[in-house]
């Protein structure tokens, strides 16, 4: 059943692309790899359980707190944790952000312990057949929230004024101020949205697999930071395509008997396509900053 | 309407500016000349707040400008083309017009004056959908001046607009600073072409290793002797 193997790697992939989504805007506009951000997917996770089972709110409400929250999470980890280091060297904002990722997961274990904790019920799951393939009505959700918020974004980037500023600061932060760009402002921004839309990713997540904890932020990270590489880091359309292609790979590769090697496949994909092509699959050729 | 008193820049060890002063008048195109890492693009990215002096005062419109950031700068109507045109080259013809517009909510005006950038800059109207990084360098220079007039400024810095272009292109540039100077922009122009930039100008600067050497009627200093053998080749 290739079809029902490339649909269920599709969902998986539009999940890991709404967090590749903030690595590579985020690395774009400050060329930081942004390590605590699968951190800030896995709260995102959390706030959504929290609203759903202390708030007894619905999905849709709880999934746009988690992206709040996450939002404040996010933007205020780069005003606290990383601006302070914009003038230093390259690595001292690095290593805040190990910091920062190592210490989310510990205080979360400290809030909810290092197990697992399953995903509540929200809605009854409900199964529909598209001639030979089946599509679950949780999936359904998955790809029409991933691509609301895609097409939001792609939105925003084009047609925005602060989406446009921020293309502008991801080139020359510079001759961005010096067009009346609050630069610091854009780049809060970019923190703003690449936070929500890893929060929208931990909750949908959640809800797949049924289960969130503290730690899911780690792999979930890794390949999505692949897929951002992978798709061409800085690329917004790159790292939805990176995502999509990492995810219907693992999900045939599972199908294909690998499923012990599931989480290496990501990274074995990435070593081929960067062998091939060094700067991902839509990323720019390398040139240097004047 | 801009006053520079004094100001001091260093990068690490190296004192780019050793106390440069000068004034800018409304009205008038001053010009800043001098060779190469003479302080020229330093002086001119510390009045646009891109680098803080650590002592000197500049005023613009009476206000102290020193402790503002770039993006407030512009605002108070004073804006830059940087040296090397730096357009932003994976954005548009137009979407590069806009951004130097960022500051403005009236976006009514705004259509008005990208209307008349085109009409000054009619090679951009036909590449308005093109991506910058793939214009020439002239265009590029044209879409520098049209992006810094979006703001509407009364002073407009220019950091060496000729560079790289032609000498019909050259001309051509000059003759368009002259307009919008005639059209009530006060301008500061930078230049290594000081044969040109004298001409178009009613007084000017002459800067060497940070410091502020010679001063006075654009005139004056073009017929100056000294001038003529350093700047002017003669
Ligand atoms: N970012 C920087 N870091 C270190 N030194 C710098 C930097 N920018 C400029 N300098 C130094 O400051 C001095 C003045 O440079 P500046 O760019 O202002 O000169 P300029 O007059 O504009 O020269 P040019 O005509 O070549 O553009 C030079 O000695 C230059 O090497
Ligand atoms: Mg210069």
């Amino acid at each position: 059943m290739l079809s029902q193997q490339i649909l269920n790697g599709i969902t998986l992939g539009a999940t890991y692309a709404l967090i590749a989504l903030g690595y590579t805007m985020v690395y774009g506009i400050i060329q930081l790899i942004n390590f605590a951000h699968g951190e800030i997917y896995m709260v995102g996770a959390f706030v959504g359980v929290f609203m759903i089972t202390v708030f007894q709110q619905g999905l849709v409400v709880s999934l746009a707190a988690a992206m709040l929250a996450c939002v404040i999470m996010g933007v205020t980890i780069e005003r606290f944790a990383y601006r302070p280091l914009r003038r230093s060297t390259r690595l001292a904002p690095l290593i805040s952000a190990i910091g920062l990722s190592i210490f989310l997961q510990t205080l979360m274990t400290k809030i909810k312990g290092p197990q697992p904790i399953p995903f509540p019920h929200v809605m009854e799951d409900a199964l529909y057949k598209l001639g030979p393939i089946e599509i679950s009505k949780v999936q359904i959700i998955i790809l029409v929230v991933a691509s609301l918020l895609m097409a939001g974004l792609h939105f925003i980037v084009k047609y925005v004024k602060i989406g446009k500023a921020m293309r502008a600061a991801s080139e020359d932060y510079d001759t961005s101020a010096l067009m009346g760009i609050n630069v610091n402002r854009v780049i809060s921004f970019t923190f703003a949205i690449g936070s929500s839309l890893a929060a929208a990713g931990g909750v949908l997540v959640g809800l797949y697999f049924n289960s969130v904890s503290p730690f899911m932020g780690v792999t979930a990270g890794l390949k999505a930071f692949c897929a951002a590489v992978l798709g061409g880091i800085g690329s917004i359309p790159g790292a939805m395509l990176g995502g999509l292609f990492i995810g219907v790979a693992e999900t045939l590769g599972i199908a294909g008997g690998f499923d012990t090697y599931k989480d290496a496949i990501a990274f074995t994909l990435l070593i081929i396509v960067l062998l091939f092509r060094p700067t991902g699959l839509l990323g720019r050729p390398i040139q240097k900053k004047v | 309407m801009l006053e520079i008193n004094d100001i001091h820049v260093s990068y690490g060890a190296i004192r780019a500016l050793k106390g440069v002063s000068c004034q800018v008048d409304q009205g008038e195109i001053v010009a800043l000349i001098g060779a190469n890492g003479a302080g020229k693009t330093t002086t001119l990215r510390t009045i646009s707040g891109l680098i803080r002096p650590y002592t000197g005062t500049i005023s613009y419109k009476g206000q102290d400008i020193i402790k503002l950031p770039p993006h407030q700068i512009v605002n108070l109507g004073l804006s830059q083309v940087p040296e090397g045109r730096r357009v932003f080259t994976r954005m548009t013809v137009l979407e590069n017009l806009e951004m130097g517009a960022y500051s403005r909510n009236d976006k009514a005006n705004i259509k008005l004056d990208i209307k008349k950038v085109f009409e000054r800059f009619p090679r951009l109207e036909e590449r308005k959908g093109q991506l910058s990084g793939t214009l020439s360098g002239g265009e590029q220079q044209m879409l520098a001046m049209g992006r810094a007039l979006m703001s509407r400024p009364t002073l407009l810095l220019l950091d060496e607009p000729s560079m790289g272009l032609a000498p019909m292109l050259v001309q051509e540039i000059f003759s368009i600073i002259q307009e919008i100077n005639q059209s009530g922009t006060t301008i500061l122009l930078v230049e290594q072409n000081a044969h040109m930039a004298l001409s178009i100008a009613n007084r000017a600067y002459v800067l060497e290793t940070g410091e502020v050497v010679l001063s006075g009627a654009a005139q004056d200093l073009a017929n100056d002797p000294q001038v003529q053998k350093a700047y002017l080749g003669e």
